[in-house]
């Protein structure tokens, strides 16, 4: 069987980025982050179970400025990921698939998750 | 030649249906409040000592909430792990290694968790 220079759908290198897909790939890779991230909620756990020194070595490790970076850097991967995921079932529900209505809802979500950020910290730091 | 009946019951290529799909949608759902109450934990119990978190653990109901959210986040996160093993692993060995690894990791996660936090509030 010989093979005609078909016209191929256009991949990734060729395609421009735009909001919508470069939001789709964030939240398959904040997903990734999270799931990584369970490891130190379990470790977390683990810690406290096994007595006060240890609980106190995880705590120092939570509290370092690389542990603290890292409880940033998860916040801001689960509020996207809620935000957009709430986006998701709105989909699945079959609302908002206007392409006004993706982009409004996109830059919704960026909003709320920098909203979430801040005040989760920002209540954090205070109390 | 299939019947209509033949091809739902076959429940397509990945012999499940719609399981994987309906499984994530619920687990999200859960964890929408689930999340919101981890969150305030987190905050509630930041700087903490030992004894604090073992008096907070001691009410039942912070310690269901507790493994209820590692044990629903991590089985969300194994449904959507598979996925990306399924997508971007090609070698047949390769994702099927994968696979039953990130499920023996989830097991052997949540049943830490469960265990951990039991030994938490009514440990010696």
């Amino acid at each position: 069987m010989t093979r005609k220079n078909r016209p191929l759908s256009p991949h990734l290198q060729i395609y421009r980025p735009q909001l919508t897909s470069l939001m789709s790939i964030a939240h398959r890779i904040t997903g990734i982050f999270l799931a990584v991230g369970t490891l130190g909620i379990v470790y977390w756990l683990g810690a406290a179970a096994y007595g006060p020194d240890a609980y106190q070595r995880a705590h120092g490790v939570f509290a370092s400025w690389i542990g603290t970076l890292g409880l940033f850097l998860w916040s801001v991967a689960l509020f996207y990921h809620l935000s957009n995921g709430l986006r998701h079932l709105m989909w699945d529900l079959g609302h908002g698939f206007e392409r006004e209505a993706v982009y409004k809802s996109g830059y919704a979500v960026l909003g709320a998750t920098a909203v979430l950020t801040v005040l989760a910290w920002g209540i954090g730091c205070t109390i | 030649m299939r019947s209509e009946l033949g091809r739902v019951r076959g429940l397509g290529a990945a012999r499940e249906g719609v399981g994987h799909w309906w499984r994530q949608r619920v687990t999200a759902a859960a964890l929408v409040p689930l999340m919101v109450w981890f969150v305030g934990m987190v905050i509630s119990l930041k700087g903490a000592d030992h004894e604090t978190v073992r008096a907070f653990f001691k009410a039942p109901g912070h310690a269901t909430a507790m493994v209820l959210v590692v044990g629903v986040a991590l089985y969300h996160a194994l449904l959507g792990v598979r996925v990306v093993i399924e997508d971007y692993v090609h070698h047949e060995t390769g994702k099927l290694v994968g696979l039953v690894l990130v499920q023996m990791m989830t097991v052997l996660l949540v049943l830490f968790a469960v265990v951990a936090v039991l030994a938490i509030a009514y440990g010696g």
